[in-house]
């Protein structure tokens, strides 16, 4: 007995502190013995939608890790080759080029890239678009009358816009808008707007809180994606029946259209049922649930038209950016300098 | 840290033979083991330093943002913490030394608002007064949510005074007033000094309630930044400025405790205190404690209520509800037994065999616990990424080892402080070893600290949630982070269940909390 209590006080010492890492290394060999992992920076609802459906199809289980886009982009480059993510979902395209510039993503099936005209994926083929969503100005109707909205989004460097505006500075989405306005305008005219933008407007945490603010008048306008706003009138409109979107069109950066990408990493154990996943969302099954659910984002597949709520994707006038080119380092570099990080 | 109030700070008296031969026994490795261990994000945050190179952290540390979040930080504890002690000061008076009608009842429902999460106390305020926001708005949500840290030591304290100094005091000619600013607001000290301490420390960590009232502060800012970069140079220098932080509220606290005596002298026990009519004025001051808890209790529950109605049956999705509520359960089981079991070597040690070297072993878990979850959260990730442990609950529940290591140390100590050295020495002397002897006897009769311990382990963990959204394992979803998940996408109503089953889950260990500080106070 005495001998059981001392190494059983041992053992708890041991086990706790010492034999830890040991236990931990059969369970990290393969966390996805029976499915994939998605590293998923797409909204969590609608990853969810797309991961249920697919293993309800297929039978393949789905292990969401969700974060943000850069958060996880650079997480897997941290990771290298020991990264445990089989699939990477984000919402703007700048993570996923972060990701195949450390040349990390294996080239997605022929099959899966058919799914997807050429504007909505970069030619090497590495990844692939999977939704897009649209650049707005949100404003306060009794705020701001059409005739007062500025006509590109430039213009909210202006001093006249001085505390007028918000954005959610911290988000990936708003970053990949900076990351269109540097791949368009260049890195002095981009440092100069983020500089502006740091004295004109109020930070927000979540482009969802932007739109709630707008909608309660505590702020006359502000930049967030479109689809925010289209999923608040789906439910209660409780946070936007007093907003409304301006598209600022005219090839306009702040009419940028940014494409959410998916890809399969190269160091999946899984790659038949990652390359699946991945060509199941670029497909009919994945897009139709943009096109009837309550997600609103575009829908990019070959002839599948989006939600009929949304002003049609042809509509919007956007600029031409190729997406396999922003730079989401650059970008936080030049937020962290103009001191919005 | 320090200043869990429950401390109890008996003394032991220790013979030579309990010193001899001990200190490299294995309990001594252990306890130092341990402390090695607790050190790992310090030592972490100073190599970064150094890997960095002094041009790239000075360019990254003296930028106007680091200004202005330093002065954000700096202002909402400068505002919060006097208010939390002037408020905690005044209500246990109140509660203690008046006959404040159902003075016990207010004793309870003001140490409560502990059971509601701070984002959740945030979360209530938000739906009340969406256009809150900024430092007025941190530094009301701030002291509704962390005053309790200090009402209970203070408290405590005040029922442990001997009132026979402030009828010395009184008979020397001193009015009510003056006997209470002179004598009794003196020997709160410590215990102001401790809880303040606390308040402190919670400011600098919390997240979630300022990222919902839109508050910048290092905290808020290494997660940004985390978020950008996952783990680049920004962040990491900003959570050095904010070790420094903490270490500089660590040092002031120290400066201010100051070296008096608080103990009363010679034997004899001191009677209870007359309690202090107040006739009339008892309606005005009834108003103080009500309105702190319509605020700290009635808000939070009217706006849990309001979304669970206004969500009605479709928010309890029970497929979602049920894993995250499992592993929630699981991950504070094993994190408070882990907790618990590596506090007790260096809980002996400082008891039985105290020495610098001791002193300075318990100083580095202190510390450490003192750090935000932040810091250690990205410490760990960096440590871990290439190693077998990242990403699994082991990577977790060491975050959860060093952040909530003091609240399990403290309690220990107080139970072992409690078993008589004697028994263990008598054990010894029928032929136990040092371990067996500490085990049958010492343990066994420290167990119930050690329970207590281990609740508020698993308190802070059912409650965390940055360090848990930065390191857990793949397909976690506990309480907090669903809760903040839901919230983040203003989908109040969906957040609603996972905030009532956490505070729901807190409130048996708050009461514990709070039974064990009338205990401590000994009546």
């Amino acid at each position: 007995m005495k001998l059981l209590s001392f190494s059983l006080a041992g053992a708890a010492l041991a086990a706790g502190l010492l034999a830890a890492p040991l236990a931990s290394t059969a369970q990290t060999v393969k966390p996805s013995a029976e499915g994939i992992v998605v590293y998923n920076a797409q909204h969590a609802s609608l990853t969810k939608a797309w991961a249920d459906a697919f293993s309800k199809e297929t039978g393949i289980k789905v292990t969401l890790r969700n974060g943000s886009d850069t958060e996880l982009g650079n997480q897997i480059v941290q990771e290298g080759k020991a990264s445990p993510a089989d699939v990477f979902l984000t919402e703007n395209s700048p993570a996923m080029a972060l990701v195949d510039t450390a040349g990390l993503f294996a080239p997605l099936d022929a099959a899966t890239l058919a799914e997807v005209p050429a504007n909505f994926r970069p030619a090497h083929g590495r990844w692939t678009g999977i939704a897009a969503r649209s650049t707005v100005f949100v404003y306060n109707k009794a705020k701001l009358t059409p005739e007062q909205l500025p006509k590109s989004m430039l213009d909210l460097a202006t001093p006249a816009w001085k505390g007028r505006w918000a954005a959610s500075p911290s988000g990936a989405d708003f970053q990949a808008i900076v990351s269109a306005l540097l791949e368009l305008k260049g890195e002095a005219a981009t440092a100069a707007w983020l500089k502006a933008m740091k004295e004109n407007a109020t930070p927000y945490k979540g482009n969802g809180t932007v739109l709630k603010a707008v909608n309660a008048g505590q702020i006359e306008g502000g930049i967030i994606y479109h689809y925010y706003y289209y999923g608040d009138q789906a439910k209660t409109g409780e946070n936007s029946n007093n907003a409304q979107l301006h598209y600022f069109r005219n090839q306009d950066p702040g009419a940028f259209v940014s494409i959410s990408g998916g890809g399969v990493l190269a160091s999946s154990k899984h790659q038949p049922e990652a390359q699946a996943f991945v060509k199941w969302i670029a497909g009919k099954g994945g897009q139709d649930i943009l096109k009837t659910g309550d997600a609103y984002e575009y829908a990019v597949g070959t002839g599948v038209a989006s939600n009929p709520k949304l002003v049609p994707l042809a509509e919007l006038q956007a600029p031409k950016v190729q997406p396999s080119k922003l730079n989401s380092k650059k970008v936080s570099d030049l937020m962290t300098q103009a001191g919005l990080l | 840290m320090t200043a869990l109030p429950l401390e109890a700070g008996a003394a032991v008296r220790l013979t030579p033979a309990a010193r001899s031969g001990w200190r490299l026994s294995w309990v001594a490795g252990a306890a130092l083991v341990v402390s090695l261990l607790a050190l790992l994000p310090l030592g972490f945050v100073l190599w970064v330093g150094v890997q960095t190179g002094w041009d790239t952290a000075s360019a990254l540390i003296f930028r106007p943002r680091v200004g202005e979040l330093l002065v954000n930080t700096a202002l909402l504890v400068v505002l919060t913490v006097p208010l939390c002690a002037v408020l905690a000061v005044a209500l246990a008076w109140l509660t203690e030394r008046s006959d404040l009608p159902g003075a016990r009842t207010w004793a309870w429902l003001l140490v409560a608002p502990l059971a509601v999460p701070a984002f959740v106390h945030s979360y209530a305020w938000m739906t009340v007064a969406p256009g809150l926001h900024g430092l007025p708005a941190g530094v009301m949500v701030s002291v509704i949510a962390y005053f309790p840290f200090l009402y209970l030591p203070v408290a405590a304290a005040l029922r442990r005074l001997d009132p026979g100094m402030e009828d010395s005091a009184a008979s020397l000619g001193l009015g009510p007033w003056a006997v209470f600013f002179r004598v009794v607001l003196p020997q709160l000290r410590l215990a102001v000094c401790g809880g303040s301490l606390l308040v402190g420390l919670h400011l600098l960590a919390e997240y979630g309630l300022y990222v919902m009232i839109r508050f910048d502060t290092f905290t808020t800012a290494i997660v940004d930044q985390f978020q950008s970069t996952y783990n680049g140079p920004a962040a990491n220098m900003l959570s050095g400025v904010l070790v420094v932080c903490c270490f500089a509220l660590l040092g002031l606290e120290a400066a201010a405790r100051g070296k008096e005596r608080y103990a009363r002298v010679g034997s004899g026990a001191a009677r209870m205190p007359f309690k202090r009519q107040l006739g009339e004025l008892s309606g005005p001051c009834l108003l103080l404690p009500a309105l702190l808890c319509v605020l700290a209790l009635g808000v939070p529950l009217v706006t849990l209520a309001r979304w669970l109605w206004a969500g009605g049956a479709s928010v309890w999705r029970f497929d979602e509800i049920g894993p995250s509520l499992f592993q929630t359960l699981g991950l504070a089981a094993a994190g408070a037994v882990l907790t618990t079991v590596a506090a007790v070597p260096m809980a002996w040690l400082s008891i039985r065999s105290p020495g610098r070297l001791q002193r300075v072993l318990e100083a580095c878990n202190y510390m450490v616990g003192s750090l935000p979850g932040v810091v250690v959260a990205l410490a760990l990730v960096t440590v871990t990424v290439r190693l077998p442990i990242y990403q699994t609950a082991i990577t977790v529940l060491l975050a959860y080892l060093l952040m909530f290591l003091p609240r399990a140390l403290i309690s220990l100590r107080a139970g072992i402080a409690q078993a008589p050295v004697e028994l263990e020495q008598a054990a010894r002397s029928l032929g136990r070893t040092p371990a067996q002897a500490l085990w049958a006897i010492t343990m066994r009769l420290a167990a119930p600290s050690a329970a207590a311990g281990a609740a508020l382990v698993g308190l802070g963990i059912t409650n965390e949630l940055t360090a848990t959204l930065m390191l857990a394992p793949n397909g976690t979803r506990t309480l907090a982070t669903s809760f903040w998940a839901y919230s983040s996408e203003i989908d109040y109503a969906a957040a609603a269940p996972y905030a009532l089953i956490m505070v729901l889950l807190s409130l048996p260990m708050t009461w514990l909390l709070y039974q064990q500080s009338r205990r401590t106070a000994g009546r």
